[in-house]
């Protein structure tokens, strides 16, 4: 499995309430929560995640376990995030959604293309090229299937 | 031998084990997504309902029709499935699972990241997304990574006006934001003995502050004392001589009243640092800070007086109110000025209730004072309740040692 996108460098500890703001959260329609995507941090951003790959420091996704923070980012059009760590939940709802998330260290310059290939386990940034850990055989069903919803349904 | 961690999981740590889960719940909040991601799953069926617990908590009762709309469905599910469910103005999800449903030994889900708050009953507790949850709803169980602990070694007793929470504090500034990412914290040594159920929870509470999916109490006397009151009758865990990944010692008596500084819950500083910053609004609850024991202390030190800023008091169960009623000690609450919310959340989430303007300044017994979390603009410092009682009495950051003489 390979994804590809476009580098969007973020700081360290990028918590959910960042990402989706709770004053958002009580509704069913995806388009909000794609709309408001890290208003707190950056109004501006939000048009902008399609199609990026977003590079992050440590701990990202720490806070609250809401996984409409996992989904605001798949419904923007990023294809993946990768952080040297993610907060466990996140990291969970994450490949339950079907976003790919990659613990890796590596160095972010925005606009870079990037390539992940989660099977094989290399980032390719730029030039530079990274080995990360494979995601699990199980992970990796979860994510090709779309998510675990999906997942759960062909395996029926 | 093992952690608490690895015996009730019963396996090593690093591991994956797949787990059927002994009590699972969602809130308002979560439920809303779990019953989506269940439903397009097209699971049909709950494989365990009477496990099953849908607590209304976060936006209660419901702060527009929007909100109503998808807590009528949620409440319309819940009771044609048969499932647990306490509705709006009951309490917060993680303090009725405290209110004797927990009990030492279980392995226990919440979709909620502060669900490693039962940790204090010796039970495995842990946070999970909708999605999770739904599958859990569908199967009756869920796998885990089997996690590496930190041992925090409590010793001594708490002195002067320091409570739970400054601790609480104290080893996440300690421990760093995600100082214990994927690992459990175990509380353990001759300082647990004397802290009470209350006092656990809101150490058990913060865990999810360090990045740790679970926050341990072995079960003992005190345990047993308290679940006893519910008609429990469990046994006591002891902790054996275990390899913790990292150890932290902590002396209680040297803990004092501390305050986290926005935006991070690990940028701990004394009260006295920063005595006489103006407040626009206490707030006192959550699942942190809003027991009876809470209560009982904040009344303790207003009693007689009157709060010079807006104090929101908001009880974390009913079962925390009506023992309130009974102790006399809401009137004394009341009778300083304070301003008494229902049992819930309240403005912790900054959804209704509450809410910072601007530029607006908050004490909170909560957990979280992350950017806007209360209100766009707001901004939110942490403390114990003594702290958040002595500074409503001036309007100012205040520490409890000259308030209470
Ligand atoms: S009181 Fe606050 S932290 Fe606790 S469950 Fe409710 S919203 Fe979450």
């Amino acid at each position: 499995m390979k994804i590809e996108g476009t580098a969007l460098c973020m700081g360290p500890d990028i918590d959910t309430d960042i990402i989706i703001a709770g004053r958002y959260l009580r509704t069913r329609d995806r388009r909000e929560w794609v709309k408001h995507a890290f208003e707190d941090m950056d109004p501006s951003l939000a048009p902008r995640l399609e199609g990026k790959m977003i590079i992050a420091g440590k701990n990202f996704g720490c806070g609250s376990s809401r996984e409409q923070a996992a989904i605001a980012l798949k419904e923007s059009g990023v294809k993946g995030v990768i952080a040297p760590s993610f907060a466990r939940i996140f990291y969970r709802n994450a490949i339950n959604i079907g976003l790919p998330v990659v613990e890796c260290d590596c160095t972010c310059r925005s606009g870079e293309p990037v390539t992940a290939d989660l099977v094989e386990g290399i980032v390719t940034i730029g030039e530079r090229s990274y080995r990360i850990r494979p995601l699990s055989p199980r992970m990796l069903d979860i994510l090709s299937a779309g998510g675990l919803v999906e997942h759960w349904r062909s395996r029926r | 031998m093992n952690t608490l961690s690895e015996s009730i999981l019963g396996a090593r740590a690093g591991s994956y084990v797949d787990c059927r889960v002994d009590r699972a719940y969602v809130h308002d909040g979560t439920g809303v997504l779990t019953l989506e991601a269940w439903k397009s799953m097209k699971a049909e069926t709950i494989a365990r309902p009477d496990r099953v617990y849908v607590l209304f908590d976060h936006i209660v009762p419901a702060n527009n029709s929007v909100t109503a709309g998808l807590q009528h469905d949620l409440r319309s599910f819940a009771r044609e499935k048969g499932l647990n469910f306490t509705d709006v103005g009951t309490g917060i999800c993680h303090q009725l699972m405290g209110e004797g449903i927990a009990l030492p030994g279980e392995i226990i889900v919440g979709a909620d990241s502060h669900t490693c708050t039962l940790g204090a009953f010796g039970a495995f507790a842990t946070g999970v997304g909708a999605t999770d949850m739904a599958a859990i709803w569908a199967e009756g169980g869920t796998w885990f990574r089997v996690p590496e602990t930190i041992g925090v070694n409590l010793s001594g007793s708490l002195s002067g006006q320091a409570e739970a929470k400054d601790l609480a504090l104290t080893y996440v500034g300690r421990l760093t934001m995600d100082g214990a990412t994927y690992m459990a914290l175990e509380f353990v040594g001759d300082g647990v003995a004397a802290l009470s159920i209350d006092s656990r929870m809101t150490l058990s509470n913060l865990a999810v502050e360090t990045g740790a999916k679970a926050g341990l109490f072995y079960s003992d006397d005190v345990t047993r004392r308290y679940l006893r009151e519910y008609g429990h009758n469990i046994g006591v865990q002891r902790p054996a001589e275990c390899s913790y990944h990292r150890e932290l010692n902590i002396d209680l008596e040297d803990v004092v009243p501390v305050v986290a500084i926005p935006p991070r819950v690990d940028t701990i500083k004394p009260v006295a640092d920063l005595e006489g910053m103006p407040l626009d609004q206490v707030f006192v609850g959550t699942c942190t800070n809003g027991r009876f024991e809470d209560l009982a202390r904040f009344a303790g030190i207003v009693r007689g007086r009157k709060v010079k800023v807006r104090t929101l008091i908001a009880p974390s169960s009913q079962k925390v109110l009506t023992r309130a009623t009974e102790s006399g000690i809401l009137h004394e609450l009341l009778k300083a000025g304070c301003t008494i919310l229902p049992p819930g959340c309240g403005p912790c989430l900054g959804a209704h209730q509450g809410v910072l303007g601007e530029g607006e300044v908050c004490l909170s017994t909560a957990n979280r004072n992350f950017r806007n979390r209360m209100g766009v603009g707001g901004e939110i410092y942490l403390a114990s309740v003594a702290t958040a009682a002595a500074s409503a009495l001036t309007g100012a950051l205040e520490s409890p040692e000259e308030a209470v003489r």
